[in-house]
């Protein structure tokens, strides 16, 4: 395998929440001991459930969260602890594209401005070059040239995602952190930006980290899949893999959650019951034991490491082994 | 943002502004008394004489009359004569003016300058101790009574240390620029504490507002240090509410800091107010408040006019 370009270890991002004068206050682990990589070119999508610490993860690994612990290294340099000014300088090498683009885009600056300002502070171009720079990044994403001196509250949503993906795209960046950036779109629209993000993708050769929720987004974008459970990775594989033969049971729980795409479809289905536990007092042992339908007492013990299984299909669950999650029966685990 | 759109909201203040007149009038002259009662005990003048100045100055009329006869002088441009000096009201009041602008131009800016940063660094260290030291200054601020600041104040920098003149615009027979300052920087200091206190908690939470919006890291993503994304990013958004309060804050302080000029004996606007409601002298206290009205009206079309600098969303047509 070629050298990662991006390659995270045992990163933990932790708040403290409710602290006041007199209250110490208390911790969430948001992100805590994930590790990955994501080589040249490749796309990997993240999952989870709303609290898992997706979003954070994304922000932490750009330190537009700053990391509690661990490591985070970008084409070999090490992120956390990084002086501000040669973070800046990484910056154009690695940027984001936010869920809301109605939120992402300050409402006081026109689209030349928003675009321009990352030219600027990079020092890409002279000033009649960052005009022409930005044309064509408005023309890559299917936007045109008059939008430039307009404002974001002139455009819909799935234009004004455009705007923010040239916006991005405009210091010529290595990897992109995409945090759900369809989830707020109609589903027309998704489409659309999923293709251009595809189309960018094999154009550029860039890399991705997309995170999302909808599985079916994912498959199609993605070449690796990493699952997170309440800031802990349950299962890291390549896609087909993991669609096929989910290993953890709360994989195989996402993956029947999907709706299916015929009314006539039946399956089997592990459905999950509850909410995730609040990430303040995470359960003992493996943290998705309290909704796992399969747990048993050993669960509670130990906290499972995440375990090789074949072809780069990585798995925290001390059960893994045992289950055929594949074809698995609802059935059968009702009774016995 | 168009001359006619200017146009129709100064139109539309004049409704608005011949109802606040009869509404200031009406309470005017509820109040008991009125301006003629100060002779009543002054053995000189007899009451054939209060009785023929009543006459004169039309106060033996019924208040609807009366409030007729004043509108049609006002319409005419005829602020009417104040009953205690004689004096035309007009030359009264810009005889105050300039003290009174020396005084809030100064408090003014002054608390734009500090309450700004304040504000700034509140938001940006939210929940720090300096945070919440700031939050306690500003609750101070705003509920210490500004009389019982001013006293204090007196206390200290004129009784106690002998720094500072305790009152008055300038000591007699001196009038340099020199002494008129150091008349000026109490009464400045005391009016701008209470405006610091508001206008930085206004700031404050227009910032904390602005920074957790997704454009803040956008920002940040495209390489913007922390000053860049407060001054350039969050500053010129954070603005938008605080605009308002501190358009209308303008008005009322310009149009006469009453308290702070009478505790001061400074020769203002105010000063000028608190003198005419003693003496019940309506012809003055009608052109003070018909002014601040006014000040107030222009402040808040001021307020929308910046809105529109401010903002690209609003457009007025």
């Amino acid at each position: 395998m070629v050298d990662p370009l991006l390659s995270v270890r045992d990163l933990k991002v932790h708040f403290s929440v409710g602290r006041g004068l007199l209250n110490p206050g208390q911790l969430v682990k948001a992100v805590d001991g994930v590790s990955f990589d994501i080589a040249p070119g490749e796309v990997v999508g993240l999952v989870g459930e709303s609290g898992s610490g997706k979003t954070t993860l994304g922000r932490s690994v750009l330190r537009l969260i700053e990391p509690t612990s661990g490591s985070i290294k970008f084409n070999g340099t090490e992120l956390v602890g990084l002086e501000a000014q040669r973070m800046k300088a990484l910056r154009s090498d690695m940027q984001i594209i936010f869920q809301d683009p109605f939120a992402s885009l300050n409402p006081r600056m026109s689209v030349r401005e928003i675009i321009g300002e990352a030219l600027f502070l990079h020092g890409i171009g002279s000033s009649a070059d960052r005009e022409d720079r930005i044309t064509a990044l408005l023309d890559r994403v299917g936007l045109p040239a008059t939008a430039a001196p307009r404002f974001p509250h002139e455009f819909s949503g799935g234009q004004r995602q455009r705007i923010g993906i040239a916006r991005a795209l405009a210091v010529n960046p290595k990897f992109i952190v995409a945090d759900e950036p369809v989830s707020a779109l109609d589903v027309s629209i998704q489409a659309q930006i999923i293709n251009l993000l595809q189309d960018l993708r094999r154009e550029m050769g860039l890399s991705l980290l997309f995170i999302g929720h909808d599985l079916s987004v994912i498959e199609y974008l993605c070449d690796r899949v990493v699952v997170l459970y309440l800031g802990k990775v349950m299962e890291t594989a390549k896609a087909a893999d993991l669609y096929a033969s989910p290993r953890h049971p709360y994989t195989r729980a996402l993956l029947d959650a999907a709706p299916v795409t015929h009314p006539d479809a039946r399956r089997e289905r592990v459905a999950l019951k509850g909410d995730p536990p609040s990430p303040i007092n995470p359960p003992s042992g493996c943290v998705f034991r309290t909704r796992c339908p399969f747990a048993v007492e050993a669960c509670a013990q130990t906290q499972p490491p995440l375990t090789a299984f074949g072809d780069d299909q990585h798995v925290a669950c001390i059960r893994a082994n045992e289950l055929n999650l594949a074809e698995y029966n609802v059935q059968s685990a009702a009774t016995g | 943002m168009s001359l006619s759109y200017l146009l129709r909201r100064l139109g539309g203040a004049i409704p608005l502004l011949l109802g606040i007149s009869v509404i200031l009038f009406a309470i005017i002259h509820l109040a008991p008394g009125g301006p003629l009662d100060m002779y009543l005990e002054n053995p000189s003048v007899s009451p054939e004489a209060i009785e023929q100045m009543r006459t004169a100055y039309g106060l033996d009329q019924p208040v609807p009359v009366q409030y007729f006869l004043w509108l049609k002088s006002m319409l005419a441009g005829d602020w009417g004569y104040s009953i205690r000096t004689g004096k035309p009201v007009l030359s009264e009041i810009l005889n105050r003016l300039g003290p009174t602008l020396q005084l809030s131009g100064l408090a003014l800016g002054f608390a734009f300058i500090v309450a700004m940063p304040l504000g700034v660094i509140s938001a940006t260290r939210r929940g720090s101790k300096l945070d919440t030291g700031l939050t306690l200054f500003s609750f101070a601020g705003i509920s210490t009574p500004v009389f019982w600041m001013a006293l204090l104040f007196q206390l200290l920098f004129s009784v106690q240390l002998g720094w500072l003149p305790s009152a008055g615009y300038q000591s007699v027979g001196d009038g340099s620029l020199v002494d008129r300052l150091r008349h000026l920087v109490m009464p400045a200091t005391v009016l701008s504490f209470a405006i610091i206190a508001s206008w930085s908690r206004y700031i404050r939470s227009g910032m904390v507002d602005v920074l957790n919006q997704d454009y803040i890291r956008t920002a940040y993503a495209k390489g913007r240090t922390e000053i860049g994304v407060v001054v350039l990013h969050a500053l010129r958004n954070a603005m938008i509410p605080a605009v308002t309060v501190i358009a209308v804050d303008f008005a009322t302080i310009i149009s006469g800091a009453v308290i702070t000029e009478t505790v001061f004996a400074w020769p203002g606007i105010g000063r000028l107010f608190m003198e005419a409601m003693d003496g019940r002298d309506y012809p003055i206290l009608m052109g003070l408040m018909m002014l601040g009205s006014f000040g107030i009206v222009l402040a808040n079309v001021i307020a929308d006019v910046t809105y529109a600098a401010l903002d690209p969303r609003i457009r007025y047509g």
